[in-house]
């Protein structure tokens, strides 16, 4: 396999400044008071060589460098150390129709558009027609861009720039706009370009992205390369590494909690990774009487010691610590699980379903939900505790999202369900061309 | 997502060929690049800039009603008021005022609007510099080249300038006008240049240019003639021809003007206007600029090299 892009040794210096000086006056002021600008490295000694036809994945939090570097790949910053060699001819979708000009006509900004890219006017008159039948614009291409809809000047934009033939096409995020439809064209297209062998860098935050269409993904963390493998591998470092800022935040916030836990008030959406909770949750809390405490939660499974999360299809166990100072009848404990992603609710369960029920509890106790297995992919799911009546018009304790495990899925199912499956092909005719599915 | 069903049956996996393209077209991004480098890759993209000159000229008139006639009238504007203020207030009594003024003037206007637009070209396109990779001195160039449009829209306005006056034009002396445009041109695309990366870097040079443009076109022999300055200044009027768009206004002014002479004054001596030499004497002085104007581009791209680095960064 030939290099199709040659990064070596790359580092990117920007200068910080908290407040920019953009006039001459504030240049020169700054320069004489020495102060201003702080260097800072948005990419470190980044070395990655991508063969031909090989479609990369570019991951890492925000401010990671990662746009940075896919810029750099395109020519749009140049590396203030070493170098980047890329073969063939480039076209970037950082942004779709980022040269149209509002005053211009559909027709003429797919010219002036092309020739940005790198296109003859004698090879857009050719293509002219497709880009306008895959924008689906054929009844507005000569009226004026500024009249366009946001979905319609998308759809222009990634036409054109899919249509400029390029050797290597680098990608940010930009299949996240327009509808589900386009969306899936967009997609379609990708694929041709894999099965056309031509070199693909793509930018995203979605895991389930990279493992559905990328060969390798590399993993960017504070400017420097951490991982670069095959998109299983690699997603397992970025969420690791994601995980350890989670814990330290996680970390801090508790103890500003601790704090504040001596009064009695409470408020909704303290789990910070989980999205706001429901209200249901937060009047729960705010109902609880307390004749029931929960003292402790612990979300257990057999490999805690060596990794912080688990793998799909693993057991878990929530173990729930209560203490009751006077005799309680009436008591159903009860988990939630919830997917932090949209704050759904993925499960939930109690004693009382379960038909064990708790007859009456005094004083301190234990509670364990076990899971024998968890049917889940990626994700950070949030846990609510809770314990109640039968009839829950009695809160005693509450917990709202403030427990969650983690599941890292090690191979390229996506979505967010395990479920165990299996597949049988009959073929009847000529099998077709194979796609990048497999 | 991407199922089997989705892909077109037709398209065949080319592997072989578009790998083997890839390969013909080597493209190499380095910190820094030479100016041999840049002048390729201008050439590379040289439909890039027809594009965006072409996209100049329909933008800037765009929902006028007049639309391009805007550029013919400007002069047509000009012309009116020095004439009121030269000939009228001041008498400075040059005959055929419309077409010694016009034949300055649209050089000028030339060089001024490519300095001016250029200025802002990478700050104003920054959508463009921010996500789209192309050799950016393409933008300060394509105002440099939708200039040069105006500039021969301009020319029918000196055309009926010369027809309705009936003035003829010197063959022996006309063909300078070739050699002051592409020496202007030269000289218009260094500054664009460098003044488009600097007003990345410092917002205020715009609104320097704006101010120093006023200034720097009286003291260009425009709207007055070279020979009387020149005349009273003496062994100094070299200082003059520090201006190195006075040899370029000089060229134009004798190879369609003509007149080296006026009226007679007051005293019976008729007035100088434009020096009475000879075309080596235009040719020199436009060879001296030309050869500064090479100079001046050589560094402005080497400014614009070290610069546009950090362009997608500081706009």
């Amino acid at each position: 396999m030939s290099v199709a892009i040659d990064v070596r040794d790359v580092s990117k210096r920007f200068q910080l400044q908290g407040d920019r000086p953009s006039s001459l006056k504030e240049r020169v002021v700054r320069r004489r008071r020495g102060t201003g600008s702080t260097p800072f490295w948005a990419l470190r000694d980044v070395t990655i060589e991508i063969d031909a036809g090989e479609t990369i994945g570019l991951l890492g939090h925000n401010g990671s460098g990662k746009s940075t570097l896919l810029k750099m790949i395109g020519g749009i910053l140049k590396p203030t150390e070493g170098e980047v060699r890329v073969r063939g001819r480039i076209a970037s979708l950082l942004e779709l129709g980022a040269g149209f000009h509002p005053e211009l006509t559909g027709r003429e900004n797919v010219f002036l558009n092309g020739a940005i890219l790198g296109l003859s006017k004698k090879q857009l008159e050719t293509r002219f027609d497709d880009i306008v039948e895959f924008a689906e614009l054929e009844g507005f291409i000569d009226t004026q861009v500024r009249n366009y809809s946001s979905g319609m000047y998308a759809r222009l934009g990634f036409a054109v720039a899919v249509n400029v033939d390029p050797d290597v096409l680098l990608i940010d995020e930009v299949l996240a706009v327009g509808d589900e439809n386009f969306q899936r064209k967009c997609l379609d297209r990708v694929s041709e370009f894999q099965q056309q062998a031509k070199t693909i860098v793509i930018v995203s935050h979605s895991p389930d992205l990279m493992r559905k269409i990328c060969s390798r993904v590399a993993v960017l963390d504070h400017g420097r390369l951490v991982a670069f493998g095959t998109p299983g591998t690699a997603i397992r470092t970025f969420r690791e590494h994601l995980l350890e800022q989670q814990v330290e935040r996680r970390a801090r916030l508790e103890a500003k909690h601790s704090d504040q836990q001596s009064d009695d008030a409470t408020a909704a959406g303290r789990g910070d990774s989980a999205t706001p909770s429901l209200s249901h949750g937060a009047t729960q809390e705010a109902k609880r009487n307390f004749k029931v405490r929960i003292t402790e939660i612990e979300v257990e499974h057999p490999h805690q010691d060596r990794r912080p999360y688990i793998y799909p299809g693993e057991p878990l166990s929530i173990r729930i610590r209560f203490d009751a100072d006077e005799p309680v009848s009436d008591v159903v404990f009860g988990i939630g699980i919830y997917d932090n992603r949209d704050g759904r609710d993925l499960f939930g369960i109690n004693t009382e379903l379960l038909g064990r029920d708790v007859e009456s509890v005094s004083g301190p106790g234990e509670v364990v939900f076990e899971i024998e297995s968890v049917p889940l992919l990626d994700g950070t799911y949030p846990i609510t505790v809770g314990v109640h009546s039968h009839d829950e018009g009695t809160v005693y304790d509450w917990s709202e999202q403030r427990h969650w495990f983690e599941v890292m899925n090690p191979d390229r199912r996506v979505g967010t369900v395990a479920m165990p499956v299996s597949v049988k092909v009959s073929v009847q005719h000529q099998p077709p061309s194979s796609t990048l599915a497999s | 997502m991407i199922a089997a069903d989705s892909a077109p049956a037709d398209r065949s996996p080319e592997t072989g060929t578009a790998a083997d393209a890839a390969l013909e077209a080597p493209t190499l991004v380095m910190s820094r690049s030479s100016v041999l480098g840049h002048l390729r890759l201008v050439v590379r993209y040289h439909e890039l800039l027809v594009a965006l000159v072409r996209k100049e000229l329909k933008v800037r008139y765009k929902g006028s009603t007049l639309g391009f006639l805007w550029s013919l009238l400007n002069p047509l504007l000009y012309l009116a008021v020095f004439y009121y203020v030269f000939e009228v207030v001041l008498e400075a009594g040059i005959p055929n005022f419309a077409v010694f003024l016009l034949s300055g003037l649209l050089a000028w206007n030339l060089f001024s609007s490519s300095l001016l637009t250029g200025t802002g070209a990478i700050v104003d396109n920054g959508a463009l510099v921010k996500k789209v990779y192309f050799p950016r001195e393409i933008l300060p160039l394509a105002n440099v080249g939708a200039s040069l449009i105006h500039f021969f829209l301009q020319l029918i306005v000196m055309a009926f300038a010369l027809v309705i006056t009936r003035w003829s034009v010197d063959p022996a002396y006309v063909w300078l006008v070739l050699p002051a445009l592409i020496v202007l041109l030269l000289l218009a695309s260094a500054f664009a240049i460098f003044l488009a990366a600097a007003n990345v870097y410092a917002r205020d040079t715009r609104h320097l240019v704006d101010v120093l443009m006023l200034a720097w076109f009286w003291l260009t022999p425009i709207a007055y003639a070279y020979s009387l300055l020149a005349s009273r200044l003496g062994d100094r009027s070299w200082v003059m021809l520090l201006n190195p768009v006075t040899s370029v206004t000089l060229a134009m002014q004798r190879g369609i003007y003509g007149r080296t002479y006026g009226n007679p004054g007051p005293d019976g001596v008729p007035q100088a206007l434009i020096p009475d030499e000879n075309q080596l004497w235009y040719l020199r002085n436009l060879g001296i600029v030309g050869a500064g104007a090479l100079i001046l581009l050589v560094l402005a791209v080497m400014v614009f090299d070290r610069a546009e680095g950090n362009f997608a960064e500081e706009i």
